[in-house]
């Protein structure tokens, strides 16, 4: 699954967007992750137009 | 507040997709409901804030000196190799840059000042439904969680779109039809203040372009929008590095960072279901060409609200009946816009030596001719001059 870099996280919900899985919603304090629906397609980080995705385990 | 247990029609939403679905619900007389997430409807923005006199026009608002920062009288596009086209409009501005909080904000209090209810921070966290159908929302506000019923959903809740999505509608979009944008609002910036400028290139902005929008004499938006297949970098890399090129953007201060995903594409045929209707950037309504989407999500507002209207007073809130939304937006918007995902999948089959090729041809007047007509046949027409754009002009018949 997925993590935000919090430091960078613009809240634009792009990320939100493109995720294929409906992984992904955008809260308070940022994106939070599903891991029971997201299936680490990586779509989301190499979307985000500042690079504030990063994968971690389960 | 007072809020009531039950509406006609809820929107989510406040963006100008919901507040012309709410504005057209209210005027119809329906009793509705607009919520928006965030705690200030229009911001942050996502948006490079520029509106056309035609995309006003088809609006049908009137201008309001509230919102505009800057008229535009022209644009000026610059091939990869620097080289560039100007167009000027003679009768009077083509378009305005906006400032997206007023604009938004006073869009809202239209639907408001028609009587619809409008609440900010009001984040919707789930649908309702019974027997399967969509029957209100349940809504987080001031912390408290609360069940609102309507007979009609329309979800304006921008490009994530988990409102559609939780209803079965599938609007993910392909990478190809959707631009991941980046912008800084500078100032103290030496920019032309009177025209739109945009820079095309395959090194400056794969898949989409380089954007400065003046809103004064030295503040302007500047921004990228890339598309993923073609882009090896994050979209706000290539921006930075497109600024620290030019030593009239380098030396400005930014007073804002926005950042988002702009829909270019994949057009829905069905845009609704039992009870609900999908708007905006959420149904993918903008320009597949410049990703401008304020005034097509304002007007696919405006017919889902009347359809939404429509259906309550017929008493029929199936998919079948709310299916003529679908027929008069895409009557009204979606064929043209359609012909507009075609030329952008020519264009971006060009090379940059295509391109430097292309603005050393055209002069402005043929860009002037391109934005107003509807066809593309003298562009087509003007590609076939070189031999290798043949094949790409034949696909713009």
């Amino acid at each position: 699954m997925i993590e935000t870099d919090k430091k960078k996280c613009l809240r634009c919900s792009a990320c939100v967007g493109v995720c294929p899985q409906s992984a992904l919603t955008l809260r308070e304090h940022g994106i939070e992750c599903d891991g029971e629906k997201c299936n680490n397609c990586r779509i989301c980080l190499n979307f985000c137009p500042v690079g504030a995705i990063r994968m971690v385990e389960k | 507040m007072n809020i009531e247990r039950e509406y006609d029609i809820i929107v989510i939403g406040a963006g100008p997709g919901g507040s012309g679905a709410a504005l057209a619900a209210a005027k119809k007389g329906m009793k509705v409901l607009l919520l928006e997430k965030r705690q200030e409807i229009g911001a942050p923005k996502r948006c490079a804030e520029g509106l056309s006199m035609s995309a006003m026009g088809r609006m049908g608002i009137e201008r309001d000196d509230l919102w505009i920062r800057r008229e535009i009288i022209g644009a000026t596009i610059y091939a990869p190799n620097g080289e560039h086209i100007g167009v000027d409009y003679k009768d009077g501005p083509e378009g305005y840059i906006l400032e997206r909080k007023v604009f938004d904000k006073c869009l809202a209090e239209k639907a408001a000042g028609l009587g619809a209810k409008v609440l900010a921070k009001a984040e919707v966290t789930r649908l309702l439904k019974e027997d399967g159908k969509v029957c209100g929302v349940e809504v987080e506000f001031e912390g408290e969680k609360k069940e609102i019923k309507a007979k009609i959903v329309i979800a304006a809740d921008g490009v994530e779109s988990k409102i559609a999505r939780e209803a079965g509608l599938d609007t993910t979009l392909k990478l190809v039809d959707i631009a991941s944008g980046a912008q800084f609002e500078m100032t103290n910036v030496d920019i032309d203040p009177d025209r739109i400028e945009m820079y095309f290139g395959n090194d400056i902005a794969p898949g989409g372009y380089v954007w400065i929008f003046p809103k004064g004499e030295n503040i302007a938006n500047i921004g990228i929008g890339v598309r993923k297949p073609y882009a090896k970098e994050k979209a706000i890399d290539y921006l930075k590095r497109f600024i620290e090129s030019r030593s009239g953007l380098k030396k400005g201060s930014i007073i804002e960072v926005n950042s988002g995903g702009v829909p270019v594409g994949g057009l829905m045929e069905n845009m609704v279901t039992d009870n609900l209707i999908v708007v905006g950037d959420a149904a993918h309504q903008a320009n597949p060409i410049h990703g401008g989407g304020m005034g097509e999500a304002w007007v696919g507002g405006r017919i889902a609200g009347e359809m939404a209207a429509e259906a309550i007073k017929a008493n029929d809130l199936s998919k079948k009946f709310l299916g003529k939304y679908n027929k008069l937006w895409w009557e009204k918007r979606g064929n043209k816009l359609q012909k507009l995902v075609k030329l952008r999948e020519v264009m971006e089959s060009f090379s940059d030596e295509d391109l430097n090729w292309l603005v050393d041809y055209l002069k402005g007047e043929d860009l002037i001719e391109f934005a107003r007509s509807s066809g593309f046949g003298k562009f087509a027409k003007i590609l076939m001059k070189k031999p290798k754009l043949i094949k790409l002009a034949r696909k713009l018949l």
